[in-house]
């Protein structure tokens, strides 16, 4: 029963190891990384472990940035662009618990930031790692449910059924009707899932400075994107992307190209609407911006 | 003036501090201890250990009452921390034909060598509330006899003097293991065994009843089951042989399956098998069948589209632990998306609007045009 002595009530886990996975698992971890960032887009299988939190609930970024993790990093952690959302809140926590390593809610003094569903509104720069909870890799997953089929897909590049499935939409509603998880292609070669971030990002995942990685833990896939990748949209020349947001400025800090959030402020349904990067926002205002709603 | 909300932090900490008292309860009860729970509440701990994949009773007993009594939460902790234990090795095969069989029977035979051993059962039990249980739960012991001892050979062997059964010759080829390695498809059958094993009983059971009711029927006999405690032995290279590291208790299911044979197979009666930790016969039972129901292919069956033998649906679906995870992280804020969606929605019901009312206007501007024509 040696075992039951290894949490502490206070839940203090001193004796793991550096952010809790052992190193052989983070090498496991890293190799599939590596492979990930050497063919950019595709899907890496991984033995993804158990994690102290959920499925479904960033296990796979988690240990994609334990396994990246050092010492001197300094580690920021966004849901939906909130760095005080309560998931955001306990995924820090367990790094500061189980890695001890320095944290920041700024986008510009993080090492490695971990996301779900947003990428920052601050232009992300060299050096610096944007690691993607991922629920499902596999952006054919909802128009072939089997894993054995979608692999071959991949294989063989036959993105028909991705191609036939946009064009639907646009003869149904004259749109794509894909307002997030909009999928890309990865240097013309593989179609990749982005995570469920909203259409407003997808064009930030291009050509960017940061080192992108995704993981999917219950689903056990690692994919990547190298520094300056080449990331398109997948549109049609006369139905062409289009990233779009809410046609408001933000209500705390008059940005009007962030990306917002609705938030109702009464009973009678009012609403305003704020910028879903907490941090940008913050920093606007700390620069003298001002919105409407601030009076 | 709207301010944004702030304090995850503090109300995540006064929710779980909430939380450890509520799971407390009433003070003024006796506080549950884990030795209370690995005696009296057996089952519970066997399905926690069974779908944990860690046979630990005390382990298994501690999570139990962390999680209030929830065993998929409790199965989580396991699961959880049994992945930060170090590996040493792995032990040899357990012999199940050396089991000490608290419990040992045959519906395909009216006796066995060794007679029908009933064991500690639910079966036959007339499940009336017995009140007196909640006065007091003392009962006089339970008559004893000299065990038997000595090995206890499968029922199946027996079927198989005769070539009655399909042959299941071993393999020394190391088993894959999904909990070090990605579950990649086609999975062949001691994956599938695995996955099985460590699946959620609830889900392997209406899988399996689901071969029962005809999707993919093929009427299972039980030609045995056996409950009781086998040695694991471990070879340690140092010393050049292998040495018994501990003692668990397994259930083990074999059933015997209707065949007519097929175009690669003569008829015979074909294997479904079934291997737990602790006493878990209905989840033991279960695997068999949904085992059998998922060999179609390689006994060269006709795939009906039935659920049980679709080894990608099934393995998929099987591990409570990745199903709740996911089903409840819908839990989690996803309001950016959902204001993805709402702007998408907002415009699309804009342009049916336009459609509808500019239809409306043409509509009204050729009937004018035509007066006018006329």
């Amino acid at each position: 029963m040696s075992g039951c002595m290894r949490q502490e009530p206070d839940g203090a886990r001193a004796d793991y190891n550096f952010a809790y996975l052992d190193e052989q698992t983070k090498r496991m971890i890293r190799r599939a990384i590596l492979k990930g960032l050497a063919i950019p887009g595709y899907q890496v299988p991984f033995a993804s472990r158990e994690m102290p939190m959920p499925y479904g609930w960033g296990t796979g970024g988690v240990q994609v940035s334990a396994a990246v993790m050092v010492p001197e990093d300094r580690f920021k952690v966004i849901d939906q662009g909130a760095d005080d959302t309560t998931n955001a809140v306990s995924i820090r926590a367990f790094f500061e618990r189980t890695a001890g390593v320095a944290t920041t809610t700024r986008t510009r003094e993080a090492s490695v930031i971990q996301t779900r569903h947003r990428i920052p509104e601050e232009p992300l720069r060299e050096g610096q790692i944007l690691v993607y909870q991922v629920p499902i890799p596999e952006p054919l997953r909802f128009l072939e449910p089997r894993e054995s089929e979608t692999r071959k897909l991949h294989a063989l590049e036959d993105y028909g059924l991705m191609h036939v499935k946009l064009y639907e939409d646009i003869a149904r509603h004259g749109h794509i009707a894909t307002a997030y998880d909009y999928p890309v292609r990865v240097e013309a070669r593989y179609v990749m899932d982005p995570s469920p971030i909203p259409k407003f990002d997808t064009p930030k995942l291009a050509d960017c400075p940061a080192i992108q990685l995704f993981g999917a833990g219950r689903e056990q896939r690692i994919h990547a994107l190298p520094p300056y990748t080449r990331v398109v949209p997948l549109d049609f020349e006369d139905h062409p992307f289009e990233a779009s947001k809410p046609d408001h400025p933000c209500g705390l800090c008059g940005a009007t190209d962030s990306y917002l959030d609705e938030v109702i402020v009464d009973d009678a349904g009012g609403r305003i609407f704020v910028c879903s990067d907490t941090d940008h926002c913050e920093a606007r205002r700390d620069s003298g911006h001002v919105g409407e709603d601030t009076a | 003036m709207y301010v944004a909300v702030k304090g995850g932090e503090q109300a995540i900490g006064n929710a779980h501090a909430w939380l450890a008292e509520e799971r407390r309860g009433d003070p003024a009860v006796a506080e549950l201890g884990i030795a209370q729970i690995r005696e009296q509440l057996a089952q519970a701990v066997n399905r926690v250990m069974a779908e944990g994949s860690l046979y630990d009773p005390d382990l298994a007993a501690l999570a139990i009452k962390q999680a209030r009594g929830d065993l998929i939460e409790a199965i989580f902790l396991l699961r959880a921390y049994r992945t930060t234990l170090p590996r040493f090795g792995a032990s040899r095969p357990v012999d199940t034909a050396d089991m000490a069989c608290d419990r040992r029977i045959s519906a395909t035979f009216k006796d066995v060598p060794g007679g029908q051993v009933l064991g500690p059962t639910f079966d036959y039990t007339h499940r009336l509330l017995d009140f007196k249980l909640a006065a007091e739960g003392e009962v006089p012991p339970a008559p004893e006899r000299d065990p038997a001892t000595g090995p206890v050979p499968h029922v199946t062997g027996f079927l198989n003097r005769e070539g009655l059964i399909e042959e299941e010759p071993g393999v020394d080829t190391i088993p894959p293991d999904l909990t070090r390695e990605p579950l990649e498809m086609p999975a062949g059958r001691p994956l599938r065994l695995q996955s099985l094993s460590r699946a959620d009983e609830g889900f392997v059971l209406s899988m399996a009843y689901s071969t029962q009711r005809g999707y993919a029927r093929n009427h299972a006999f039980v030609g045995e089951l056996r409950i009781g405690a086998v040695a694991v032995e471990m070879d340690v290279p140092e010393l050049g042989f292998a040495i018994e590291i501990g003692e668990i208790t397994l259930t083990e299911c074999e059933t015997v399956n209707q065949f007519t044979g097929s175009k690669s197979e003569p008829p015979q009666f074909t294997r479904g098998y079934g291997l737990v930790f602790g006493q878990t016969e209905r989840k033991a039972i279960s695997m068999a069948l949904v085992d059998r129901a998922l060999r179609w292919e390689e006994l060269g069956e006709d795939f009906e589209g039935a659920p049980a033998q679709d080894a990608e649906f099934v393995l998929s679906h099987a591990d409570n632990i990745q199903a709740t995870g996911f089903l409840e992280h819908i839990k989690l804020p996803h309001y950016v998306d959902f204001q993805a969606e709402l702007e998408l929605v907002r415009k699309l019901r804009r342009e049916a609007e336009e459609v509808r009312s500019s239809a409306l206007m043409g509509g009204l501007a050729s009937h004018d045009g035509q007066e006018a024509a006329e």
